[in-house]
């Protein structure tokens, strides 16, 4: 097994693309080097991006915010501008893992790991975030929801990797809000995850994005859900709207952590509660 | 294929070492450097008896490839008394006997000492999170908490 550690863009595309067996990013290493140790991958090749500055950074951009697909959950927590801003996205990166995990745990990582029930992506998906893509024709940038086609397999190209995530220029009255359920408090795999981020002028909800995790096949945007509080003061009405609109967006599997019924009910819940917190924190922000 | 060429800081000592790519950092410290304070539980990330800071971050060793640490600084629980005398978590664990078999240990006293760096006045709260990636099988987490909050009084006060 190769391992390369290249300090340009062009170097990693140019070894994923010439790799003649299966070629792997390495950003944290949380799942790569678990599924190794596991034998679910033997890799001829790994590519470690992190000594790639566009991959480690987190920087202000036209308006909005870059952050770099290696940026740990650790790092992006002590980014007081970035917390403040998006708040929920933060909480969501957060919650993966323990203090040791977040140390190297990172977004790219989260979403190239291809699993429905990751954390970070419905907070990104929310957050109308683009995935920064390079590749060997060059740029693209991709929403994120559509980066990732379902449970291991993603819209990525050979030689393509995410290099960062590009989040939108806020307008005022602007936050964001993730919730997940996990049978305990910390440590374990989202059974649902719920991740809302709108604007709200005069306590009327503007433009909201709503984001499902752990309910389908990949990570959903739930448009319904959005347009059922978008010009509501997010009353009792549209809440019941809300729910409404994510358990039907809801195509769960049966599993030991979880039915469809319980995944379905609570996704609602979720929603619902993390549009209340992010229009709470809209009216502080 | 050839074995990297790795050269790092391990506890204020420059070593070399050569790796396989699939070494990880967790079996260079046991296995080559004869560091072998950090402990293997799970080789999954879930345990945190490896735990070592990575300039100065907490990670578990096992999830980092030796190959990824040149030019790295990695302290281990090896480096955490300066001679003879115990870092002052050490002595409260010993004397609160907050360890039982004593395989977390190692992973507790550095993951404590990286909490108590960056936060000298931690509550119960928040020790316990930053600690719930650190399972210890004999039960003994009350003891161990209790220890952590008692040595960052005795830290603050001193």
């Amino acid at each position: 097994m190769r391992y390369e550690a290249p300090d340009s863009l062009d170097s990693a595309v140019a070894l994923l693309a010439a790799a003649p067996g299966d070629a792997r990013v390495l950003a944290g290493g949380t799942d790569l080097l678990v599924q190794m140790r596991a034998d679910v991958l033997e890799p001829e090749l790994i590519v470690d991006i992190k000594k790639i500055s566009e991959t480690r950074t987190v920087t202000e951009e036209k308006g909005g915010w870059r952050i770099g697909a290696a940026v740990t959950g650790a790092e992006l927590r002590e980014n007081a501008r970035l917390k403040q801003a998006w708040p929920g996205l933060v909480e969501a990166a957060n919650l993966i893992g323990s203090t040791q995990v977040q140390g190297r745990a990172t977004l790219g990582g989260n979403l190239c790991n291809g699993s429905p029930a990751a954390d970070s992506v419905p907070a990104l998906i929310a957050a109308g975030a683009m995935a920064s893509l390079v590749g060997p024709k060059g740029r693209r940038d991709l929403p994120v929801e559509d980066v990732m086609l379902g449970p291991r397999k993603l819209a990525l190209t050979k030689g393509e990797l995410v290099a960062s995530f590009l989040l939108p220029p806020r307008p005022r009255g602007s936050s964001d809000a993730y919730l997940r359920f996990i049978p305990r408090t910390e440590m374990d795999i989202a059974v649902v995850g719920a991740g809302v981020s709108l604007t709200a002028e005069g306590g009327r909800v503007t433009a909201a994005r709503v984001s499902l995790g752990a309910v389908a096949a990949r990570v959903l945007l739930v448009q319904a859900a959005a347009q059922a509080i978008i010009g509501s003061t997010l009353d009792d009405a549209a809440q019941d709207r809300l729910e409404a609109a994510a358990r039907a967006a809801c195509q769960p599997i049966d599993d030991k952590r979880g039915t469809v019924e319980f995944r379905t009910q609570v996704a609602g819940v979720l929603a619902r509660r993390a549009a209340l917190i992010a229009l709470e924190r809209a009216r502080n922000s | 294929m050839a074995k990297h060429h790795v050269a790092a800081t391990v506890n204020g000592d420059e070593v070399e070492f050569l790796c396989e790519t699939e070494e990880t950092l967790l079996d260079v410290l046991r296995d080559t450097l004869h560091l072998t304070g950090s402990k293997e539980g799970c080789s999954s990330g879930d345990c945190g008896a490896c735990s070592v800071t990575l300039d100065g971050r907490l990670v578990c060793s096992c999830l980092v490839l030796g190959c990824e640490v040149d030019g790295r600084k990695i302290d281990t629980i090896e480096g955490m008394a300066k001679g003879e005398t115990l870092h002052p978590l050490q002595q409260k664990f010993l004397e609160q006997a907050a360890l039982q078999c004593g395989i977390c240990t190692p992973g507790f006293l550095v993951a404590a000492k990286s909490l108590l760096e960056r936060n000298p006045n931690p509550s119960e709260t928040e020790i316990r999170f930053w600690l719930a990636g650190n399972l210890c099988r004999c039960t003994g987490y009350d003891k161990i908490i209790k220890a952590v909050m008692e040595t960052a009084g005795d830290m603050r006060r001193a």
